[in-house]
């Protein structure tokens, strides 16, 4: 019996050597064909703290980069696309006012994915929000599920688009949180704009990240925190 | 009676090979140099390759530069005027235009070079 046994187990281990053989080659081919990218990778979750005692009430820097980055208009209008905006709240029993840029939280558990018909609403593997617009057939329901209001229906033909970011006519967009630039290895334009450092971005996940031990010694809280959505964009001091 | 055939057949092939040639795409191929694939495959294929990388690309991340629609504009927009779209002989429109086929890209993506792109920008 025993003899069975172990030749059961030798049989398996020479396959499952002759398997990894087999697909190792395979690997390597895809890193080769793909110029050695990784892509996005799910051990990463990007998401950025804003710290709102630092954020100026009237400073409009971070929605004017965002504009410039991704070539929006500027205009505030119904039909304009607005990425980011800069919200002031006040709290009617004291009057504490607050100032702060309020755009796509990147949730978790995104109510746009859930309902968008065609999957062009999506996760992507580091937890970026985004819309694939191959795909989008502007029916707008995202953006009637999204609790913050983020997305923008684009309303006119464009022209003159940033090269590195794709906008058009019949689509819904959002804050990409400049997937572009985080691709290239740099930080959202907004984050990089800031003059008082309001926004911090980095990657939740890597307990080393200047973000991840703020988050561990800092009270910060996720905008309607209710819903259970788990967001990206966390704030301080609100 | 052979000969008669034959001659007459050649008669009619020469003026329409001559037409043929008159109405081919006359293409402003850019920078061109080295594709980064063999031409003539690329002629047949390339709406295949930015079909299904740009699906890698937006939803996995995995941006192969070799293959990219940007990497295309690159070295096929015009010397002229930097885009691939601007004019009837542009690089992507005379090819499309002469088969008929409407592509739809450049509704979103920029048909220009980045670098081109940023000297516009700085300038406003």
């Amino acid at each position: 019996m025993s003899d069975i046994d172990l030749t059961r187990r030798s049989f398996l281990k020479t396959s499952a050597g002759a398997a990894a053989v087999a697909i190792a080659p395979g690997m390597m081919l895809f890193q080769v064909a793909h110029g050695d990218t990784q892509g996005a990778s799910d051990k990463v979750r990007w998401g950025m703290l804003i710290d709102t005692t630092q954020c100026k009430d009237g400073c409009n820097d971070c929605v004017s980069a965002c504009n410039k980055e991704n070539g929006l208009s500027g205009e505030t209008k119904a039909t304009d696309s607005q990425w980011i905006r800069k919200i002031e709240i006040k709290d009617v029993s004291n009057g504490r006012e607050l100032s702060l840029p309020m755009m796509c939280q990147h949730c978790e558990h995104p109510p746009c994915v859930d309902v968008c018909p065609t999957n062009a609403s999506m996760k992507r593997a580091d937890g970026i929000v985004l819309v694939d617009k191959h795909r989008c057939i502007g029916c707008r329901y995202c953006m009637m599920a999204c609790p913050y209001k983020a997305r923008s229906f684009v309303h006119e033909p464009l022209t003159d688009q940033n090269p590195d970011v794709p906008r058009g006519k019949g689509t819904v967009e959002a804050c990409t949180l400049c997937v572009h630039r985080i691709d290239q290895g740099l930080k959202p334009a907004c984050s990089e704009a800031c003059a008082n450092k309001a926004i911090l971005f980095g990657d939740l996940n890597d307990a080393d990240s200047e973000i991840a031990k703020k988050l561990r010694s800092v009270a910060t809280t996720q905008v309607r925190a209710d819903l259970g959505l788990n967001t990206g964009i966390r704030y301080q001091g609100l | 009676m052979k000969k008669l055939f034959f001659s007459l057949l050649l008669c009619l092939c020469i003026p329409m090979a001559w037409a043929a040639d008159a109405n081919a795409p006359k293409l402003d191929i850019g920078k061109g140099g080295q594709c980064v694939e063999d031409p003539q495959w690329m002629r047949k294929n390339h709406m295949h390759l930015l079909k299904h990388e740009r699906d890698d690309a937006v939803r996995k991340g995995l941006r192969d530069e070799k293959h990219s629609l940007k990497n295309c504009i690159e070295c096929h927009a015009s010397t002229k005027d930097d885009s691939v779209i601007a004019r009837d002989d542009s690089f992507c429109v005379s090819c499309h235009r002469y088969e008929a086929v409407k592509i739809d890209c450049f509704e979103c993506h920029s048909g220009k070079r980045k670098s081109a792109w940023l000297q516009q920008r700085e300038a406003k």
